[in-house]
């Protein structure tokens, strides 16, 4: 029930910021189609054999992270920006194995996207306990680069039980 | 106070017009590389550097408001919803059987 209370009350919240117009009709508009919102989810979740989602990330580590991997997205930009406007393009393609080490899907999910997020990678499978990635200017240091990238995305992770 | 704001609007169009050339970069990476997979990398340069500094220079341009927050929320979505695509099409291209030929390339990168 609490649960249900706080995710009404979020809707609302997110509702009322997308909008911004507070007039008494739009605002009860709102509250309303918030508990509808609400109310429905609750009866899905009833229909079906649904198991809760639990978001299991360090929240300080986490925006640590967002900074660092923000600053990384602008730095590895600038590289495939150079490699775009040079007159002879010095592409070395290549597709190899990087090892991830985090436990939860969520925690993989996050690893493999911010590959792809960062420009010169993209995270192409995902086997037993690897990712395919395929580099644009492939350099020896790109695994060292990644392993990285793989122990602070394991930093974030919490305890999954 | 109004030199401050002249300030801050010239950061503004500064970080929008260095994202719509980001996004050109990423346009034109995508025209002249030569196969399927490094194009992909070049359209990347589009939806990461570009959104960044374009939603970042519009932020600081519309000052602290609801504005800003939508802007970030934006921010935010593409941040999940872009890699994710990018990932779909590329696993779409492997599956298809569509692999990088690394001797190619390489040629590729010594001829110029």
């Amino acid at each position: 029930m609490l649960r249900s209370i706080l995710t009404a009350i979020f809707l609302f919240l997110l509702w009322y910021l997308m909008s911004g117009i507070d007039k008494t009709l739009t605002l009860g508009l709102g509250i309303g189609s918030s508990i509808f919102a609400v109310w429905i989810v609750r009866r899905m979740e009833n229909a079906s054999d649904f198991k809760s989602l639990k978001v299991q990330l360090r929240p300080v580590e986490s925006l640590k992270y967002c900074i660092w991997i923000l600053l990384e997205i602008l730095k590895s930009n600038w590289t495939i920006t150079k490699v775009i406007l040079s007159p002879n393009m010095n592409i070395k393609q290549n597709m190899f194995k990087v090892p991830f080490s985090q436990k939860s899907d969520l925690g993989q999910t996050i690893f493999a996207n911010s590959i792809t997020l960062t420009p010169g990678t993209i995270s192409v499978e995902v086997e037993e306990d690897h990712f395919l990635v395929h580099a644009l200017v492939f350099s020896p240091g790109d695994h060292a680069a990644l392993a990285e990238m793989n122990e602070r995305v394991s930093k974030i992770e919490g305890a999954v039980k | 106070m109004n030199f401050l704001y002249d300030i801050t609007q010239l950061i503004a169009w500064a970080l929008i017009l260095l994202g719509s050339v980001m996004v050109i970069i990423g346009a034109l990476g995508s025209l002249r590389f030569p196969d399927f997979w490094s194009r992909l990398h070049a359209a990347s340069v589009t939806d990461s550097g570009g959104v960044i500094l374009l939603l970042l220079g519009m932020g600081i341009h519309s000052g602290f408001n609801l504005i800003t927050f939508k802007l970030f929320l934006i921010g935010a979505f593409l941040f999940i919803t872009g890699p994710t695509s990018s990932h779909a099409v590329a696993n779409a291209a492997l599956v298809s059987g569509a692999k990088p030929s690394k001797k190619n390339q390489n040629e590729i990168g010594d001829e110029g």
